[in-house]
């Protein structure tokens, strides 16, 4: 029944993980790229460790800012536990990337760059230019940690060296 | 897909395109006190040196001095100069702006703020998303200055906290207005309100053509067997699940727009009506005399979302989802824990308020025992302490207590009434995203002020014991509270430690010796995100998290855990 155009990534983790940082940069990345963005999420209590989701869609044109179930088409968990949780958006076709997050775990040592490390995983299987991703990236962190996020931006993206159509 | 590059395009959450718009419409003015999700409104207007922007110390001051910002419940604060300000009008542009919370994601309750609009007789506002929050907003200030009215637009979590691409514009300067002397109109003594009143009724006459005019309320005809009357972010999760429908999209509700409505009747054969929380909309269909489905009573409660949109056509009752989210906690390393620690070893009764400590009430730890609104921790405590007479205690934050705190504490002092205040003092606006305040001693823009002192302000107000506290110093933290619990006096302790998000040093973490280890678990007791049990039952320390605050170490009374 919805635009059938319009992609829909559901960001998921817990406070002070930087879900929202890393939605905010794929957000950004796809402005950049002329898509229509929306991206939704709720603030207040998530520094304070509670559970976290962040719903992003771009295209064409977006309506609701929030996903509708079922209608997910990637699930990107920074928590295990968390992602059990969102099952419900997900459909047969859904791509989800919980099995990149181990994968990061073991990989990059300080904790605080996986949610770079995903993002890296995830810029392979969406129509948004490298470029985009990197200007996001420059614009949205700190110019102290840039290098290395652009580093494990790089190995993230290095995870999927042909993403599945 | 279709993309559109497009310059001076930035992607704003709904709180900065509003922001933004007022800006671009010559705002002078903007007062707030901080409130999810209304706080970064205040915290984008911040940033030009055209806007004198203040965080105020509650939102009646606040409303007072300037376009008003808040959360649902702040406008609750502002209800006094709200329902008279109707009454002189503003001489000039006055925004009101509201961000409820359907779904109570950050908040004490859930309310339908549209339903004060009625009731002050002040037009409403409801736009879908941030884009049109910006252009609701330049739209709001011309309504203010032709209708001579405050104006509310109000905004939801779903717009407030969404962000989407937002074209940016420059700015209009307007000409400053004089004050012109007119006591008749700004004075509201009964003869002179009651004149006024008869106004308003007028005023409302004229904004509903207004209203039925406006672009702001817009007739989409598509397929005319099924059509929506909607507002705000419903309007789009409608048109998300219904893209073929007919709407009647309703951005100016109040006065509503009755000749819209029944031209949308005529063209369409069958009409919903869907809106988050009260029936609004609903209540003037029905004095229209109209036929049309609305949502099972059931959806009252709550956001919608998308995904019920379908269930509501079909006439269903909304399904209760059990919440298997995450609980909140303090912080490791937060100041307050050890404060509530102790209250709980104690055994006090604990009259709470609103902050991050509220979370003290929730288990493990269960040491705080009530919360309903900003400055009752003071208050309730009055009632607490004469029913039940000993071991009670009342807590507030620095913040809040400036924003209501102070008049309670005057009370409780010339009632006589003796007992135990703690005001948990981390010298910010923590749940809200760390704003300063008063006690501070330093504006949203970042600049000095004058300081006030927490200390003097509560001699000021008649207290007879006032005890300054580092609550990471738990041992002197638990004989003073002992002491003035059950004193006849009435004492303030404020335990004063910087919010652990405003400190970057740590200590290092306590030592954990697993072969002193009892397993009876009290350290967990204080739930510390950087303390777990591991699968074998013993204490994992997260060095990660951990900040070396050393409550934990207090709890262990067979020394497994010490410092390093």
């Amino acid at each position: 029944m919805n635009k059938t155009d319009t992609i829909n990534i559901l960001f998921c983790g817990i406070g002070g993980q930087g879900v929202l940082k890393a939605s905010e940069i794929c957000a950004s990345a796809a402005l950049f790229d002329g898509f229509h963005v929306k991206k939704s999420e709720v603030h207040g209590m998530a520094q304070r460790g509670g559970s976290v989701e962040s719903h992003l869609r771009f295209g064409t044109e977006v309506f609701s800012p929030l996903i509708p179930k079922g209608q997910a088409d990637y699930l990107v968990s920074f928590y295990k536990e968390e992602q059990g949780r969102l099952k419900d958006f997900l459909n047969s076709k859904s791509i989800d990337l919980i099995d990149y997050l181990a994968k990061g775990e073991n990989l990059i040592k300080d904790k605080r760059y996986i949610n770079i490390f995903l993002l890296g995983v995830l810029s392979k299987y969406l129509d948004i230019k490298e470029d985009s991703w990197l200007k996001a990236i420059e614009k949205l962190l700190p110019l102290k940690y840039l290098e290395e996020n652009k580093k494990v931006f790089a190995e993230g993206r290095k995870m999927v060296p042909r993403p599945p159509k | 897909m279709e993309q559109k590059l497009i310059k001076n395009v930035m992607l704003l959450s709904g709180d900065e395109a509003l922001a933004r718009g007022a800006y671009e419409e010559g705002l002078v003015v903007a007062a707030s006190y901080p409130g999810t999700p209304a706080s970064e409104i205040l915290e984008y207007l911040s940033k030009f040196e055209e806007v004198d922007a203040q965080w105020s110390i509650n939102e009646k001051v606040a409303f007072e001095v300037a376009l008003s910002a808040s959360k649902h419940v702040g406008l609750n604060v502002a209800m006094d100069p709200l329902m008279t300000s109707a009454y002189t009008g503003v001489g000039a542009g006055f925004i009101i702006v509201t961000a409820d919370d359907p779904g109570i994601h950050s908040s004490q309750n859930e309310q339908d703020n549209r339903l004060i609009a009625e009731v002050a007789k002040i037009p409403l506002l409801e736009p879908s998303s941030p884009s049109e929050a910006k252009l609701f907003v330049k739209e709001a200030f011309k309504i203010s200055e032709a209708f001579d009215t405050p104006v509310i637009i109000r905004l939801t979590t779903r717009i407030a906290h969404t962000k989407e691409n937002v074209e940016i514009g420059e700015r209009k300067e307007v000409a400053q207005k004089e004050f012109k002397v007119d006591i008749p109109k700004y004075v509201m003594v009964p003869k002179n309100a009651y004149k006024r009143r008869l106004e308003i009724e007028k005023r409302l006459v004229r904004l509903k053509e207004y209203s039925e005019n406006s672009s702001l309320n817009r007739i989409e005809i598509n397929d005319k067997k099924i059509g929506f009357i909607t507002s705000g972010v419903s309007y789009l999760y409608v048109k998300e699940m219904y893209p073929e429908a007919s709407f009647l999209k309703i951005g100016f509700s109040f006065p509503f727009p009755e000749a819209n409505a029944i031209e949308f009747f005529r063209k369409v054969k069958k009409v919903f009506v869907i809106e988050e929380l009260e029936p609004f909309l609903e209540r003037r269909l029905k004095e229209l005399g109209i036929k049309f489905k609305a949502k099972h009573s059931s959806y009252r409660i709550g956001e919608l979302r998308p995904e019920y949109i379908p269930n509501i056509v079909n006439g269903g009752e909304k399904k209760e989802e059990a919440s298997i989210t995450r609980k909140p906690v303090l912080c490791p390393g937060c100041p307050h824990r050890s404060v509530f620690w102790v209250l709980k070893k104690i055994k006090a009764v604990v009259t709470g308020d609103i902050g991050c400590y509220t979370l003290g009430a929730l288990p493990p730890l269960g040491a705080l025992h009530t919360c309903l609104c900003m400055g009752a921790g003071i208050t309730f405590f009055e009632g607490m302490k004469k029913a039940l007479h000993k071991n009670v205690a009342g807590v507030i934050g620095d913040s809040t207590f400036v924003h209501t705190g102070i008049p309670g504490l005057i009370n409780l002092a010339y009632n006589n009434t003796k007992g135990l205040i703690i005001i948990l003092d981390n010298s910010t606006t923590a749940m809200t995203g760390n704003q300063p305040h008063p006690a501070t001693g330093v504006t949203i823009k970042g600049e000095s002020t004058k300081k006030l002192i927490l200390e003097d302000i509560c001699y000021s107000c008649g207290v007879d014991n006032v005890d300054v506290i580092n609550p990471h110093n738990v041992k002197e933290l638990e004989e003073c509270i002992k002491k003035r619990i059950n004193e006849n006096a009435l004492s303030v302790i404020i335990a004063r430690a910087v919010c652990r998000l405003n400190e970057k040093k740590k200590d290092s973490p306590p030592v954990y010796k697993k072969e002193d280890c009892k397993r009876c678990y009290l350290c967990l007791s204080i739930d510390c995100p950087a303390l777990t049990k591991t699968k074998d039952g013993l204490i994992n320390i997260n060095s990660e998290l951990c900040t070396g605050c050393n409550l934990c170490i207090e709890t262990c009374c067979f020394k497994a855990l010490t410092t390093s």
